[in-house]
């Protein structure tokens, strides 16, 4: 896996937009994402996707669940921006408020001290399996569904458009923007 | 009796300790009911508007424990709309021209405006606790003039309150002379407060047993606070979102605090902060970790398997079945649990099902009062709960999806609800969600002897259901029913009953305005209010366009007539 300097070339994300160069990038080459062999992670996509279905047009009455408005007010916190962060081969989601942090950098810091019991920071700061030395990359899935490198777009914007978070194995990241053979 | 001195009577009287023995004595003769009233010293009004509150002090004119509440329950989903009233001014009005040594105030639901809370201040020299829970109307300003003139003041307890924030300065209003502090709970004041400020009122307050933070509070500052207050029994967290250095003085700190038997707060809780709470866990009683959607399954059982002595639970579904599964093999004392949605789209990923419930019940048999709300539930299951846990007092479930029937069979739930009712023969509070039919309204009827409160919403087939419940629920006090196939004449089947009862609320039911209005005249002491949507746009697909029908009806029994507050969308028959 080559590394990438901290300014990317200005390449597109898949889903062909073009954006600048951002602060920082820890975006490698990658190939699809991971394949169905694994049992946690076709899990976790099952999960997400019955997530994402539409709520039912019963969804819609007026006071229902009934759950108080002082709870619902401090759980949807209007500052706040919870993002579920799953990471490939940990069985289990956490969340993390993107709005609680000032750029990509304190994110970063924060996702780690989240799975610090199986990721650890290498000597080039990427965050690696603590057993097995194999890197991760943070990905994301923005609102039009498609998955994007943490890094390639400038913080607010990803702030606004991040749904969740998935550090996916880099092998497995490789296909998310495509590289120039440099790296 | 009546040959005793009356100076014995009441000394007899003061071993009743239940309001309603209170009241039953006083109607013997003229004798007792003077010497009750004027030796009543605790009073409770469940609904504001059943009696005039003038009326109330000059019969309780040596009264030092009121308690009030006002809209009702439904308000809290916003059913009721705003300006409905429950005004908290009229009350405190009257007692400050007639109680003057009243002591301690608790409202509910009520609208408290800062003028209240000023005159509240200002009038009862003797005046010690306010609690307020649901209340609106009021911002820290009224806070200041509490505590800047309640020089005995023990309790400040705001529970789930919406407060307008004017600024930190009502902490600092606190003189240095006030030390008599037992129990202070700010956790709904939205802003910041100064923790130096905070600090020095900790200090000063040796008696303080309960200390509820709100978000701003960090953990540095509570670390330097939990120095101070080694006897605490009762402790809200501020924010624990900290780098980890302010962990370990807080751990050291909590480590002083060998009487913490209750936690609560943990307000954007990092994980970080888990393993810090360790060496309280085996002594809590109480843990409240609803508010905190950033701690996960596995951060949750970590904490929660070490509270072997734990009673009561608070807590959000991401805990999942098998998060309960733990909470079942490790709190054998468990006696409450709420499980709350973390998220409120209704058809989304199934986390707590009816597995966790049936973990949970098999686990903790002492459990007698239960919140559970969950995507799916089984008829099985719910049969398997009632043996298992046959203490039930409290008994709400609910299914997030309205009419879901059971997952597994696809039947309604009436036999699982029937269950419910069969087995728990001390059942006082109901509350029934997904596919049911009349038959567990025939159930409820027939063997819920001791419930008080039903709260019913998209469930039944006709009017029979509802008369099931009227004509056999003895004891019910309060019934709340939304969105049921109930019409005039399950509302007119048995009006005599209402004036056993507190109230009734039916909204998105199939009663008209005609069959209120024969309620009302048939019934002179209910109030039966009607409100109807101004807005036809809001959630009207369900009106079949029947200008008659009544959106929102709320009848309740009332000594006071009809009240005078009432906004212009409220309609008194």
């Amino acid at each position: 896996m080559s590394t990438s300097s901290a300014n990317s070339t200005a390449s597109p994300a898949v889903s062909g937009l073009d954006y600048d160069d951002t602060a920082l990038t820890l975006a490698l080459p990658g190939s699809s994402s991971s394949s169905s062999s694994d049992p946690a992670a076709s899990d976790r996509k099952r999960a997400h996707a019955e997530h994402d279905k539409p709520p039912s047009p019963k969804a819609r009455a007026v006071g229902w669940p009934p759950v108080r408005a002082y709870r619902r007010n401090a759980l949807r916190d209007e500052a706040a921006k919870l993002v579920k962060v799953a990471v490939d081969g940990a069985p289990y989601l956490r969340k993390v408020d993107l709005a609680a942090h000032d750029g990509y950098a304190p994110l970063l810091r924060a996702l780690h001290a989240m799975f610090a019991s199986c990721l650890v920071a290498n000597g080039a700061g990427r965050l690696v399996d603590a057993a097995t030395g194999a890197e991760y990359v943070p990905t994301y899935e923005d609102r039009d569904g498609d998955w994007m490198l943490v890094g390639d777009v400038p913080f607010k914007m990803f702030v606004e458009s991040c749904k969740r978070i998935r550090l996916m194995k880099s092998s497995e990241a490789d296909n998310l923007a495509p590289r120039t053979s440099s790296q | 009796m009546t040959y005793f001195p009356e100076e014995v009577v009441e000394h007899i009287f003061s071993f009743l300790p239940l309001h309603s023995d209170r009241n039953t004595v006083s109607l013997v003769c003229r004798v007792w009911y003077e010497v009750e009233r004027l030796s009543r010293r605790a009073v409770f009004v469940g609904n504001c508007y059943a009696v005039r509150p003038e009326r109330l002090v000059q019969r309780f004119p040596n009264v030092r424990t009121l308690t009030v509440k006002g809209k009702p329950h439904f308000a809290d989903f916003n059913l009721v709309p705003p300006d409905w009233g429950g005004y908290a001014g009229p009350w405190i009005d009257a007692a400050a021209r007639s109680c003057m040594g009243l002591e301690e105030l608790r409202m509910k639901r009520m609208v408290v405006l800062d003028e209240n809370l000023e005159l509240l201040a200002r009038s009862f020299p003797r005046f010690k606790a306010l609690v307020l829970i649901s209340c609106e109307g009021f911002s820290t300003d009224g806070l200041a003039a509490i505590a800047s003139h309640c020089k005995l003041l023990r309790e400040l307890d705001l529970q789930e309150n919406d407060v307008d924030d004017h600024g930190p300065r009502w902490l600092s209003c606190f003189p240095d002379s006030c030390t008599s502090l037992v129990s202070l709970n700010f956790a709904c004041i939205k802003g910041e407060v100064n923790p130096g400020a905070l600090e020095r009122l900790v200090a000063r307050s040796p008696n303080l047993r309960s200390l509820r933070l709100n978000r701003s509070v960090s953990v540095d500052t509570l670390s330097k606070i939990l120095v101070r207050t080694p006897n605490l029994e009762d402790l809200g967290t501020g924010n624990l979102t900290d780098e980890s250095e302010s962990y370990l003085r807080l751990s050291s700190a909590l480590e002083k605090c060998k009487m913490l038997r209750s936690l609560s707060g943990f307000w954007d809780a990092s994980p970080i902060c888990v393993p810090f709470i360790y060496p309280l866990c085996h002594h809590l009683t109480g843990l409240n970790l609803s508010y905190t959607p950033t701690l996960d399954y596995s951060d949750l059982t970590k904490m929660i398997s070490r509270c072997v002595k734990l009673q009561r639970l608070w807590v959000l579904d991401c805990i999942s079945d098998k998060g309960l599964q733990v909470v079942a093999s490790s709190c054998k004392d468990l006696q409450e649990l709420r499980v709350f949605p973390s998220d409120f789209y209704v058809a989304g990923y199934s986390v707590v099902t009816e597995e966790g419930l049936v973990a949970i019940s098999s686990g903790c048999p002492k459990l007698s009062s239960l919140l559970y709300f969950c995507h799916q539930m089984t008829n099985e299951a719910l049969i398997t709960v009632a043996k298992n846990c046959p203490n039930f007092i409290r008994f709400r479930l609910c299914i997030l999806e309205p009419k879901k029937p059971d997952a597994i069979t696809n039947q309604p739930l009436d036999e699982g609800f029937g269950a419910i009712v069969r087995e728990c023969k001390g059942l006082r509070r109901l509350s029934i969600s997904g596919l049911l039919t009349d038959k567990v309204f025939m159930d409820i009827g027939k063997y819920g002897k001791q419930l008080e409160m039903l709260s019913i919403a998209f469930a039944g087939d006709s009017d029979k259901g509802m008369m099931h419940v009227m004509n056999g629920c003895k004891n019910l006090r309060k019934l709340e029913i939304r969105d049921s196939p109930f019409s005039d004449v399950a509302l007119l089947g048995n009006v005599a009953k209402y004036e056993t009862m507190r109230s009734l609320w039916m909204s998105g039911c199939n009663v008209t305005l005609k069959g209120c209005q024969v309620l009302a005249t048939k019934m002179p002491m209910l109030n039966v209010e009607i409100m109807n949507e101004l807005d036809e746009s809001s959630e009207m697909e369900e009106n079949h366009g029947d200008p008659s029908r009544v959106d929102k009806l709320y009848v309740y029994r009332t000594t006071a007539g009809a009240r005078n507050d009432a906004p212009d969308f409220v309609k008194i028959l």
